[in-house]
């Protein structure tokens, strides 16, 4: 075991105590709309850490993931406006409820492969969101707002916008944690193996299915705590968080950050958000000096922009920005 | 010979207008070397997947230690001691040496639902690993990634994953195909000492291999067997001598 100090680690730990210093940044500076993104941010890295483990370590191309985020959320939202508000009831209900329906899906997609194992997620994804369009007496596509926060008793205030940033970081980690932990155990090789050779996984003795519909619905259940927690977090959820493109969404956060990496999928929340959030107007400030006009106008366009670099990650740098630090880690070694 | 570890009988397997393998019935006792020889499109790879349960049959009927196992899916064949290598070399290539021999050990220790304790410290996956690796003469590539293993290498990972489950039987797929004299010399010599210990159907293009190691060998011709027995008897038999040594014998010059 090696404990030399690389740029990638250096990174990494940087990254991991930012974050848990953020709120007091965020209130020395006077910029409270920084904790608001970054408990986004945060809740997002969730739902892809939860992704990673079976698109990256499972080798599951799952593109309908967004749908536990949904679920998670309508769980949340349904039980308060039906007068339910303690999150001790909520949470476990929206973890069992993306459980069942990541059983059902999985069951259902995990007998094809391939292209039909990407379309038949989608599909089931697309179900949840159309299901979630047609309930009249949540909103339907206008979506349903939260009164309240989940209720902890006098244990938590999730309304103190710092303490509810705390519990997501600490859920986040603790994902993390338990990808580690999974990935690195019996059942996480199997599903390793699987994504490298399942034919041999076979021949040699392990039934490959039911892991993989196992590590399908972990997955599913963390995303949809992810998903409890958006609804908490915008204390509104709609039938948009779980539309195609959201998944689409989870899936670039992962591949940009790195696939099959532990904090991959938070680098790559963390580059996504931050573009989508200051790409426009850094566009807009570049454009100014030729076209002030148009120079607002131009900030709307900025997905031009973040479209091709994407494209230059997965072309040149595979292993995403993970990939990347890794890169430079043992360059610096060697050279 | 009642008591046959493997005993095949009208095995059947068609492939469009192709007949893979026609009624091949052949029983394999305890302990012997069985080789399977046959030109090019035989259907000796079809055999072995047909055994190895990676393609079912269309007809006919696979009994090993007693019991049927025709329509058993793969990992319980290879859970009740029935083991495979592959022709074309297939393994986890992005895995350490190491690693791919723990999973041959891993699938055979029960179920793997253990989600928390890590696996690569785990010395009852671990040491029968390196034992296995010890065996086939790998022990001091074990932590070199599959990938960069030479092709001879490759092969013996292969026999070493296959030993690592402990089988009853050794199916094994050509693992002298593209191998240099000094790597099919060694292999042989591991096989030597192996077929003391395990039943071997041993699928060879190599005939001096097979005239060496084999107890009994068979012939396959367009997927029908034309002559079961021993070395010497096989070398005798016109009628294998037509259908193919001639051929073999005559491309070697």
């Amino acid at each position: 075991m090696s404990v030399a100090v690389t740029p990638r680690k250096v990174v990494i730990a940087a990254l991991l105590v930012g974050l848990a210093l953020l709120p007091l940044y965020a209130s020395l500076s006077g910029t409270p709309f920084l904790l608001t993104l970054f408990t986004r941010i945060i809740i997002l890295a969730m739902a892809a850490v939860s992704l990673n483990l079976i698109l990256g370590y499972g080798g599951m191309m799952s593109f309908g993931h967004a749908a536990y985020l949904g679920i998670g959320g309508y769980t949340v939202a349904i039980l308060a406006f039906e007068g339910v508000q303690s999150g001790l009831v909520q949470w476990p209900a929206a973890l069992a409820a993306s459980a069942l329906f990541a059983l059902i899906v999985g069951a259902l997609s995990l007998r094809t492969r391939g292209v039909y194992f990407i379309m038949i997620t989608l599909a089931f994804a697309q179900m949840a969101y159309y299901l979630a369009s047609g309930m009249a007496r949540y909103g339907s596509d206008d979506g349903l707002s939260l009164d309240n926060r989940s209720e902890f008793g006098g244990l938590l205030n999730l309304s103190n916008k710092t303490t509810f940033y705390y519990v997501c970081l600490i859920l986040l980690y603790a994902s993390i944690y338990l990808v580690w932990r999974l990935t690195n155990s019996r059942f996480g090789m199997v599903l390793r193996g699987t994504r490298s050779n399942e034919t041999r996984m076979l021949a040699i003795g392990f039934p490959t299915t039911r892991y993989k519909l196992a590590a399908f619905v972990i997955a599913g259940t963390m995303c949809g705590l992810a998903g409890a927690l958006i609804a908490n977090h915008t204390e509104f959820v709609s039938p948009a968080m779980m539309y195609w493109t959201r998944s689409g969404d989870l899936i670039v956060m992962v591949v940009l950050g790195g696939l099959r990496t532990l904090f991959g999928p938070v680098l790559g929340a963390l580059a996504l958000l931050f573009l989508e959030q200051f790409l426009p107007a850094i566009i807009s400030a570049a454009v100014r000096p030729f076209n002030p006009v148009n120079a607002a106008k131009a900030g709307e366009y900025w997905q031009i922009v973040l479209g091709p670099m994407l494209l230059l990650v997965v072309l040149f740098a595979r292993g995403g920005i993970d990939g990347l630090l890794r890169l430079l880690s043992s360059r610096e070694r060697h050279g | 010979m009642a008591d046959a570890l493997l005993r095949i009988e009208n095995l059947s397997k068609r492939f469009g207008g192709i007949q893979a393998s026609d009624g091949i019935s052949l029983a394999i006792p305890a302990g012997e070397l069985h080789a399977v020889i046959g030109p090019n499109g035989a259907g000796k790879t079809t055999l072995v997947a047909q055994l190895s349960g990676q393609l079912a049959s269309d007809a006919g009927r696979i009994g090993f230690a007693g019991e049927d196992i025709t329509g058993l899916p793969m990992h319980r064949r290879s859970a009740r001691g029935l083991a495979r290598s592959f022709q074309v070399t297939s393994l986890f290539l992005d895995f350490s040496v190491l690693d791919n021999v723990a999973f041959a050990v891993q699938a055979h220790d029960g179920h793997s639902f253990r989600f928390w304790s890590d696996a690569r410290r785990d010395r009852t996956l671990r040491e029968p690993a390196r034992a296995a690796l010890a065996r086939v003469g790998l022990a001091e590539r074990a932590e070199w990634p599959a990938a960069k293993l030479s092709h001879g290498e490759h092969r013996q990972l292969e026999l070493a994953m296959a030993l690592a489950g402990k089988p009853r039987m050794l199916l094994l797929d050509e693992p002298m195909a593209g191998m240099g004299p000094e790597e099919s010399a060694r292999m042989v010599k591991l096989l030597r000492e192996l077929k003391r210990e395990l039943t071997i159907m041993l699928v060879e293009h190599d005939m001096e291999a097979v005239f060496a190691l084999a107890d009994r060998i068979t012939v396959l011709v367009y997927g029908r067997v034309i002559a079961t027995g021993v070395p010497t008897d096989i070398r005798a038999n016109p009628q294998v001598r037509e259908a193919y040594l001639g051929e073999e014998e005559a491309a070697h010059g």
